[in-house]
């Protein structure tokens, strides 16, 4: 099943996610109110880390498993777009102390309420879609 | 083995982990972002016919669909086989500040004031997801990426595009945990 490895990669991240507490209202609580490393530590270690992978990748031009170049499309430069619908989404991540990721593990966790953030969160990508003409990007 | 899984993970654990899924993606041709799996649903459930931004193959998406799968098995493998039950461990500081909004300490994962069932359905409880998981929604989509596509894969790849998205991430964050909790609690 050529599906598998991706099911895998999800687990792998939903287990991480869980125990290291970043699912946690709290932690993000603790994030916003810098009274804690901890979900620092956690972004900043796979930034790092992020950063020195995505360097090898482009320096050594690596391919992936079937052998086509792998690349990285860059976003386009705009400071509204990016500024503004990143307020909402933090407006949104400090109250429900979940970003989309942590939403979808929660409700393996069986936080069952967190299936109100996520219908909301599906309603505000389709409102997003709807009226994203009309919006400065 | 199993006990020693169920301890709470150091933070420099999920670091590496999220870095490795990062590249495991990569590897496989796909890239690190899980807010477009919210477009992909809102296709998937027929909202191209009405809204053009929805009209894609989102087929061509499955892959990021079965990653969400799998992070909902993940959750509930850590809950059911890889936990001791142990409430968050955060600082002192912060339990402080939360009981001042009339939030108890942790006993679990989830605070009881939002997520206990008899509370995420009373008015306020409600609003709160909702509201919450709206602004999520409308403002990763709006920002062109969450935590994972923004946060993680774009500074990664060093765009500043990101970085931008990434400092308005902690604008509205900080404006929720500063101005606006201390009016709703």
């Amino acid at each position: 099943m050529r599906g598998l490895k991706f099911i895998i990669a999800g687990i792998l991240f939903g287990i991480v996610m869980s125990k290291s507490e970043a699912i946690s209202w709290f932690r993000i609580q603790e994030m916003f109110r810098f009274q804690s490393f901890h979900m620092y530590g956690i972004i900043g270690t796979a930034v790092v880390l992020g950063i020195i992978i995505t360097y090898v990748i482009k320096k050594y031009k690596l391919r992936d498993f079937q052998d086509n170049p792998i690349t990285f499309t860059p976003k386009e430069m705009s400071v509204p777009r990016y500024l503004i619908g990143g307020i909402i989404f933090g407006l949104g991540w400090a109250l429900t102390g979940a970003c989309p990721g942590p939403m979808f593990v929660n409700i393996g966790f069986q936080y069952w309420s967190i299936l109100i953030a996520v219908v909301g969160a599906i309603a505000g990508t389709y409102l997003y879609g709807a009226i994203k003409d009309r919006l400065p990007h | 083995m199993l006990e020693f899984l169920s301890q709470p993970w150091p933070w420099y654990t999920s670091g590496i982990v999220i870095a490795l899924v990062m590249l495991i993606l990569l590897f496989f041709g796909k890239s690190f972002g899980f807010s477009s799996n919210l477009r992909t649903i809102c296709s998937a459930c027929g909202a191209g016919k009405t809204v053009k931004f929805f009209d894609f193959d989102w087929r061509s998406q499955t892959w990021n669909l079965l990653f969400l799968v799998g992070a909902i098995v993940g959750g509930f493998i850590a809950s059911e086989f890889l936990s001791n039950g142990e409430a968050v461990q955060i600082s002192q500081a912060t339990i402080q500040d939360l009981s001042a909004l009339g939030i108890s300490a942790p006993d679990g994962m989830q605070p009881e004031e939002i997520f206990s069932m008899e509370n995420a359905f009373s008015l306020k409880g409600f609003l709160i997801l909702l509201l919450g998981g709206f602004a999520v929604g409308f403002g990763a989509r709006y920002a062109g990426g969450c935590t994972s596509g923004h946060a993680i894969s774009g500074i990664s790849n060093l765009q500043l595009p990101s970085l931008i998205a990434v400092i308005g991430f902690f604008i509205g964050g900080l404006f929720t945990t500063w101005v606006l909790m201390p009016l709703i609690f």
